[in-house]
């Protein structure tokens, strides 16, 4: 590692070190590609319609219409009714809202949490590094969905208790892709650089590091959020997760998988593949992510 | 390093993440809301009997980390408590069960080890619209819960067309295999299609080699340079993702097991959460991180013998 | 595997008179759609080596000359087209279907890479890598195909080969790993070897150690040598004739090249080497570049 001798060079290093973006959403549409912004159309439209609910879905999910129970597709129900004849259609919508949110507050938490370890380890290094590290090690040895069973197991089946579960789940898979990514940054020039001019450690992570980790950061969260989709429906889908009658994806599916014995698959059709595409879209996203926040390296 | 140290090394550092996984699960009761011990009976309350059995079991009567290390003997000899739900000792519990676990996480290892690599080297080698289609169908796969898999299958192939039985472990031997094929399958997709997608980009990484073109142009057969070469050289990425994939399994067949009723594990932890039976939650998830961790580690330790460069122990 | 038996035969030798050079390039041009555009990166090479001869090809990088030997080896990637004639001992190499080409690889030419460290596939041993090819191509028995790797192994000057043959690529040095490299190329029993700058990887020690092998070990057999290099001296001391690369083209070929060159790129090749006995105060640099190489073609 060199460290420049004068200031003024010191300076034109950091300068130069700091990537500088042209507009936001064309760098986005880039690299995403044709299918990632497809993919990304595809879940805002899912998104938009999750977050009107309210507006969007032609029924009260709740509300049962026994005399629709378990009726295929019709002008006034148009993916029909469930068993309690509640239409599938607004409970989709509704259902879609805690498929997004839940998981997306799983991995809000996780990359908190995970990036802070993550600098921490790499700025401090020696035996900070090698604590978190281990912690990290023990935290991959469960799991992921046994983090949030046992949540349940303790404070019994909820949403909340899940999302808290699984979100210590996803701490190392955030901290240990951007300490590897923070430990090559931190071994820039242009770090000793700022550490040069007096900046402080606590400075140069934030200011410096972050930014420049940034990328990857956000990949590794995208990516996540497939497996955290799929991890929280599954244990919805269990019944330890998110609470009958409330509308989800995963709930919808176990309450379809009876329909279908019943006769009536469309519940479970439907809510299988709206759960599928969520998952395609975003793991179509963190794929486009990662292999750019890889290239730009 | 040479062998004897290495595994000592080795089997030192399972013994400390299976000690702090132990030391986990034992501190999850002492997390939860109440006393410990209202805690484990739970709203049914107790009989005097039930008290002073939970009493015992947990020592608590006794300092914090005399109980841990009291429950920790127990459970080294074996003794993994008892469940107040079915009135019977957990080990035995467990022991009726593990094997359903272990024929349907084998099963679905192997339909992943086959399928995954022959769809991934295919996928490479052919390229142009096989490799297309391949990579879709594999990001498909990638994106499907099994228990969405689960509940295609059985409305198709059990309820629909009647191949095959919707519930159930079967009764031993072909019975049983033809119970966990769909089981089997549901757990697998994902897994597949992760293995394809990563042994796809290693062949094709290999096929690109220098010493790819050295046998090459000695005349070797394509098959042979396919085989000894490409394949061969790709093991170190398809054996790192088949073995965490398979050490997911084992969490994975929770999940499965519920969707077809199937005896095993993951259905007897489900139960035990949604009855607080929480002897046998604590020893399912024991149970569950330890296989998690040994396989892991034999991962690891294969490692060496698949590329003569890594020394034992080098890769941490 | 089917293919094994009819391996083992050697194409028959027509017993045409000697007036058939062993190896014929006549006019080759590859080229390549890049981007839209046509990249000729070979464009009308011909040169001949009869049985037994060495020619030296020399030039700088992207001359063109690794990819000659592709060309005659037929390893270029898919996306090249190659027009011309390459004929070996008569047949047209461009034009053999692929039971023909492999025959061709395992019994008449047999190549030497640059790099043996990624040339050699690091997971198998030195001595699955020597017999390899002889069990699997020639139907050899094992036994016999590692008898015959030790005693060539001694040859080319690997002391303890027995034991080399256990070992890993990682667990031996470059120059041996050349050497290796060698005994498997004689181990086939070509009639031409194609050599791609196999001392360049090395260190300066084992450079010279390894081309005497080759070279020794070469005129003992009486096989035919393609020597590629950038080392005009090296080229010229153990080769019969040179032949000179530029920009895809071969500028200047014969006995004669190194003592008395007449093109004017050769010229300042030769004027370009730095020199023991000379002082320069700074290197010369080579003023003949493509402007100069396309005017030159135009007056011609």
């Amino acid at each position: 590692m060199t460290i420049p001798s004068t200031t003024s060079l010191a300076v034109a290093d950091v300068v130069r070190e700091r990537r500088v973006r042209p507009g936001f959403a064309r760098t986005t549409i880039e690299r995403l590609g044709t299918v990632g912004c497809i993919a990304a159309g595809v879940l805002l439209v899912i998104a938009l319609a999750a977050t009107f609910a309210p507006i969007v879905a032609p029924y009260d999910p709740d509300f049962p219409d026994l005399l629709a129970s378990l009726s295929g597709p019709s002008p006034a129900h148009l993916l029909g009714a469930d068993a309690l004849g509640r239409d599938i259609l607004s409970r989709l919508i509704w259902g879609a809202r805690i498929t997004l949110a839940g998981p997306g507050l799983v991995i809000l938490i996780a990359t908190v949490v995970g990036v802070l370890l993550a600098l921490l380890a790499a700025w401090r290094g020696g035996r900070v590094d090698t604590a978190i590290s281990w912690l990290l090690d023990v935290l991959f040895a469960v799991p992921g969905i046994v983090f949030g069973l046992i949540a349940v197991a303790i404070w019994g089946p909820s949403l909340a208790t899940v999302v808290g579960g699984l979100a210590i789940a996803y701490v190392p898979y955030v901290a240990r892709v951007v300490r590897g990514a923070a430990l090559r940054e931190r071994n820039m020039p242009y770090v000793s650089a700022a550490w040069l001019q007096g900046h402080s450690g606590t400075g140069i992570t934030f200011t410096q590091i972050l930014p420049n980790v940034q990328p990857i950061v956000v990949a590794q969260a995208v990516s996540s959020l497939g497996f955290a989709v799929i991890d929280l429906a599954a244990v919805s889908f269990l019944g330890l997760g998110v609470q009958p009658p409330t509308a989800d994806l995963g709930l919808m599916v176990k309450s379809g998988f009876d329909s279908v014995l019943r006769g009536q698959p469309i519940e479970a059709i439907a809510a299988g593949s709206l759960i599928v595409v969520i998952v395609w879209c975003v793991t179509i996203i963190g794929d486009r992510l990662t292999s750019s926040a890889r290239s730009i390296r | 390093m040479s062998l004897g140290p290495y595994l000592l090394r080795r089997f030192g550092g399972l013994l400390l993440v299976l000690l702090v996984t132990s030391f986990l699960v034992f501190g999850l009761l002492y997390l939860a809301p109440g006393s410990p011990l209202a805690f484990i009976l739970g709203p049914r309350g107790g009989t005097p009997e039930q008290i002073a059995a939970v009493t015992e079991q947990y020592h608590l009567n006794d300092p914090f980390f005399v109980r841990y290390a009291a429950w920790l003997g127990d459970i080294l000899r074996g003794d993994l408590g008892y469940s107040i739900v079915y009135r019977q000792d957990v080990s035995a519990l467990i022991s009726s069960r593990v094997g359903t676990t272990l024929a349907l996480v084998s099963l679905a290892a192997i339909i992943i080890s086959v399928v995954g690599i022959a769809v991934g080297t295919f996928a490479a080698l052919r390229g142009g619209w096989s490799d297309q289609l391949t990579s879709t169908l594999a990001a498909i796969g990638l994106s499907t819960p099994s228990f969405v898999i689960g509940v295609a299958l059985i409305s198709v192939f059990a309820v629909g067309l009647g191949w095959f039985p919707t519930f159930g472990s079967g009764t031993g031997g072909v019975d049983t295999l033809w119970h966990l094929t769909l089981p089997a399958l549901a757990l697998s997709v994902a897994s597949a299609a992760y293995l394809a997608r990563i042994t796809r980009a290693a062949v094709l990484e290999e096929s690109g080699r220098e010493h790819v073109q050295t046998a090459t142009v000695r005349g070797l057969a394509t098959g042979h340079i396919v085989r000894h070469h490409v394949l061969r050289n790709s093991l170190i990425p398809i054996v790192t993702v088949l073995g965490l994939t398979i050490a997911t399994l084992i969490a994975g067949a929770v999940v499965v097991e519920n969707v077809f009723a199937l005896d095993g594990l993951g259905s007897l932890l489900v139960r035990a959460i949604l009855q607080r039976d929480f002897a046998v939650v604590q020893a399912v998830i024991l149970v569950l991180v330890v296989a998690f961790v040994v396989v892991n580690a034999i991962v690891d330790f294969l490692y060496t013998f698949i590329d003569p460069r890594i020394a034992l122990g080098s890769r941490q | 595997m089917t293919e094994r038996t009819e391996l083992t035969e050697r194409p028959e030798r027509t017993d045409r008179p000697r007036t058939e050079p062993l190896l014929r390039l006549d006019d080759v041009r590859a080229t390549l759609q890049l981007r839209g555009s046509e990249q000729v990166l070979l464009n009308g090479v011909s040169f001949t080596i009869e049985a037994g001869e060495a020619l030296g090809l020399v030039g700088e990088s992207g001359s063109g000359k690794s990819l000659t030997t592709r060309a005659i080896t037929r390893m270029l990637d898919p996306g090249f087209r190659v027009s011309g004639e390459i004929t070996f001992d008569g047949a047209s190499v461009l034009g053999m279907n692929a039971a023909q080409l492999r025959r061709y690889r395992v019994g008449d030419v047999g190549m030497i890479f640059q790099d043996p460290r990624a040339h050699v596939n690091p997971v198998h041993t030195v001595g699955d890598f020597l017999t390899e090819a002889l069990v699997h191509t020639k139907g050899v028995r094992r036994e016999e195909a590692e008898h015959r790797a030790v005693v060539l192994l001694d040859e080319v000057g690997v002391r303890n080969a027995e034991q080399r043959l256990r070992q890993y690529p990682h667990e031996l040095s470059g120059g041996l790993l050349q050497r290796v490299m060698i005994a498997s190329v004689l181990l086939a029993e070509p009639r031409l070897i194609l050599a791609d700058e196999p001392t360049t990887a090395l260190d300066v020690t084992a450079q010279s150690d390894v081309m005497a092998i080759l070279d020794e070990q070469r005129r003992a057999r009486g096989l035919a040598l393609l020597f590629i290099t950038h080392d005009l001296e090296l080229a010229a001391a153990c080769c019969d004739r040179l032949a000179v690369m530029y920009a895809g083209e071969i500028v200047e070929q014969g006995t004669h090249v190194y003592d008395a060159p007449t093109h004017p790129y050769t010229v300042e090749l030769m004027g370009a080497r730095p020199s023991i006995d000379e002082r320069h105060d700074r290197l010369p640099v080579l003023r003949y570049n493509r402007e100069t190489h396309e005017m030159l073609k135009a007056q011609a």
